[in-house]
């Protein structure tokens, strides 16, 4: 009890508990409400190809980009029929995992 | 005459190969930091107790030129020797030989040590520093990294084995390390990664350097791949030493046992546990104000600190110790704990070391990423390995053990031998808090001033159900004990379990979720 260190507080069960955190749950992350206008990279890679122009109407399924990771071409589809609003990546550019390619909004 | 020529000739030949890949490279070894692979292994053994073998062996490469290059003892040195006098095997990788890359006969002496050890029925301990595979030999050395895993998982739970890495261990190679029991790691000097920075950084364009990619502490604080984490490699040969002091050297037998010594009198355990349940200490304090000599060999420091297991001795016998750590996140359980603390609980009941655990904590650590990250998987585990353990099992529940961390933790229910209690342990569902919240929650929504009957109900909750003794009337704690009894108890607890046998029911093996 000598030394007092900085204490931070975790609560389980309603109860506020004096303790230290660990540098894991310090950066642990905090979830996030997906957004399905959003077409984010599944796996890092590198844009090999870019098949629409912002403000085009796309079919559902219809390819859109195509991301190359680990030596395979992977075809990213239009989740839903809808429009491109923004491309955020360029062609040749190289991307991590969870980057916003292109934001699109869906049609009736 | 002839007799001391062909002794001078076969001093010669052995003095050429302990040359390694010869001065410059033995310097560029020591300009790093790191000794050669021979210094290494007589830094760990007791003196002149090392028998080198395989010094003669020669590479087998006949591809790129290989055929005509000499690498001596192509690149690993291998022996045995003893450690306070318990026999060990070694190998022990030489990178300024090749760079300790794993060519055919390199990885046959390996596995010729490795058969030897399991064979004998003594501890392996393998130094890793390669570069990995040497390419020129192609899938021959993709061949040897395999052999080398199986006897790995053959020896698992039949010999301790100990990997010391104290230089590179890329690619493939790390799987040998990752199958055995214990991970040594040095600051500066470890690295450890399926795929390196280069690549890393060609495919994915993220920059990292070796250090942060798969340092020492990336591995013993982050991933949970090292078990021992050292500044130098002087501290992880003591480390070594020390580990080896407290296993035994096989599975039929038990670790050695040592002269008995009281704790030191400056650990006064009823001095070290806050009442409120809410405030934190250090439960190190208590696993040291019951054991030998108050000595505690702690594994796995810096991984999930919320749970604290090691090696201390009680009665001269080495025994596991397992305790949530309320300093660290309260305590809760979690991925990572339920993990390292499940493993270590397999180990012990494999080299036949009794568990001690003690107990304080509320509970499972909430979250989406928790849930999310499998804790119902991850926790599993820890339910698992005290189920299936028949060593010899006690807990002491010090204050909380709350819902389903209450069962996890070495249960009456889950075959625990002796549960012992503070008068301080609290045995419920869940703490005061939560469970007034929600057995009184109309009372408190609909009175005048809720706050006022919330904190009411608490400790009318906290009055009835926080303590011991509502599990004792059911005989789930079989004794409420006072704090400065614990070691007594635990004493005498382990004398009755000392021939203990249970026998579950035959199987080929258990499936638990990993």
């Amino acid at each position: 009890m000598a030394e007092q260190e900085k204490t931070q507080i975790i609560i389980v069960h309603s109860a506020k508990y004096q303790t230290t955190y660990n540098k894991k749950y310090e950066n642990r992350k905090v979830w996030a409400e997906p957004n399905f206008n959003h077409i984010n990279s599944y796996i890092p890679g590198t844009v090999i190809d870019i098949l629409v122009k912002e403000g085009q109407k796309v079919a559902s399924g219809q390819s859109i980009l195509i991301l190359e990771a680990m030596k395979m071409l992977n075809d990213i589809k239009m989740p839903f029929k809808g429009k491109i609003v923004k491309v955020y990546v360029e062609i040749g550019q190289k991307i991590p995992k969870n980057f916003l390619m292109i934001e699109i909004e869906p049609l009736d | 005459m002839s007799l001391r020529r062909n002794i001078l000739d076969l001093r010669k030949r052995k003095d050429e190969v302990r040359k390694g890949g010869g001065d410059e490279a033995i310097g560029k070894q020591a300009a790093m930091g790191k000794l050669t692979a021979r210094e290494r292994i007589l830094a760990i053994v007791d003196e002149g107790s090392f028998h080198e073998y395989d010094m003669f062996v020669e590479h087998a490469g006949t591809d790129f030129d290989m055929g005509n290059k000499v690498l001596a003892g192509d690149g690993v040195v291998i022996g045995t020797g003893t450690i306070y006098e318990s026999p060990v095997c070694l190998f022990a990788q030489d990178f300024t030989v090749a760079g300790g890359s794993l060519g055919l006969s390199h990885a046959r002496k390996i596995t010729k040590i490795m058969d030897h050890a399991l064979k004998m029925r003594v501890p392996l301990i393998g130094i890793n520093d390669s570069g990995g595979a040497r390419i020129q030999e192609g899938v021959n050395s993709l061949a040897g990294y395999g052999e080398i895993f199986f006897r790995n998982t053959l020896s698992s739970g039949v010999i301790p084995q100990i990997s010391v890495i104290l230089g590179p261990c890329a690619g493939g190679a790390v799987y040998s390390p990752a199958l055995t029991d214990f991970v040594f790691v040095v600051e500066n000097i470890s690295k450890m990664f399926i795929t390196g920075p280069a690549v890393i950084k060609s495919v994915l364009g993220e920059d990292i350097s070796m250090e942060a990619l798969g340092g020492a502490r990336v591995h013993a604080e982050i991933t949970g791949n090292a078990h021992f984490f050292a500044l130098s490699e002087k501290e992880c040969f003591e480390q070594i030493k020390t580990l080896i002091t407290y296993i035994p050297w096989n599975n039929t037998q038990k670790a050695k046992t040592f002269p008995v010594r009281e704790p030191k009198s400056k650990y006064k355990i009823q001095n070290i546990v806050p009442a409120d349940a809410r405030l934190p200490y250090d439960i190190r304090e208590i696993i040291k104000s019951i054991t030998d000599g108050s000595e505690f060999f702690e594994i796995m420091e810096l991984f999930a600190a919320n749970i604290v297991i090691g090696f201390g001795r009680m009665n001269g016998e080495t025994i596991g110790f397992v305790a949530n750590q309320p300093k660290v996140l309260a305590g809760v359980l979690d991925c990572d704990s339920s993990d390292k603390a499940a493993r270590f609980i397999r180990y012990c009941n494999a080299f036949n070391i009794p568990i001690i655990t003690l107990e304080d904590m509320p509970g499972y650590l909430p979250g989406v990423d928790q849930e999310h990250a499998g804790v119902i998987r991850h926790g599993a585990k820890i339910l698992y390995a005290y189920s299936e353990a028949t060593v010899p099992k006690i807990t002491v529940i010090i204050r909380k053990a709350y819902g389903g961390g209450y069962i996890a933790m070495n249960s009456r229910h889950l075959r625990a031998d002796f549960v012992f209690a503070w008068p301080t342990a609290e045995i419920a569902v869940m703490g005061p808090e939560g469970a007034a919240n929600i057995v009184f929650r109309k009372e408190i929504s609909e009175a005048e001033d809720p706050d006022a009957m919330r904190q009411q109900k608490i400790q009318e909750y906290k009055d009835k159900f926080a303590n011991p003794y509502v599990a004792a009337a059911k005989g789930y704690i079989d004794e409420v004990i006072e704090p400065q009894e614990t070691r007594k108890i635990l004493l005498h607890a382990l004398r009755i379990s000392a021939s203990k046998d249970v026998q579950g029911p035959s199987k080929k093996h258990g499936l638990p979720p990993f």
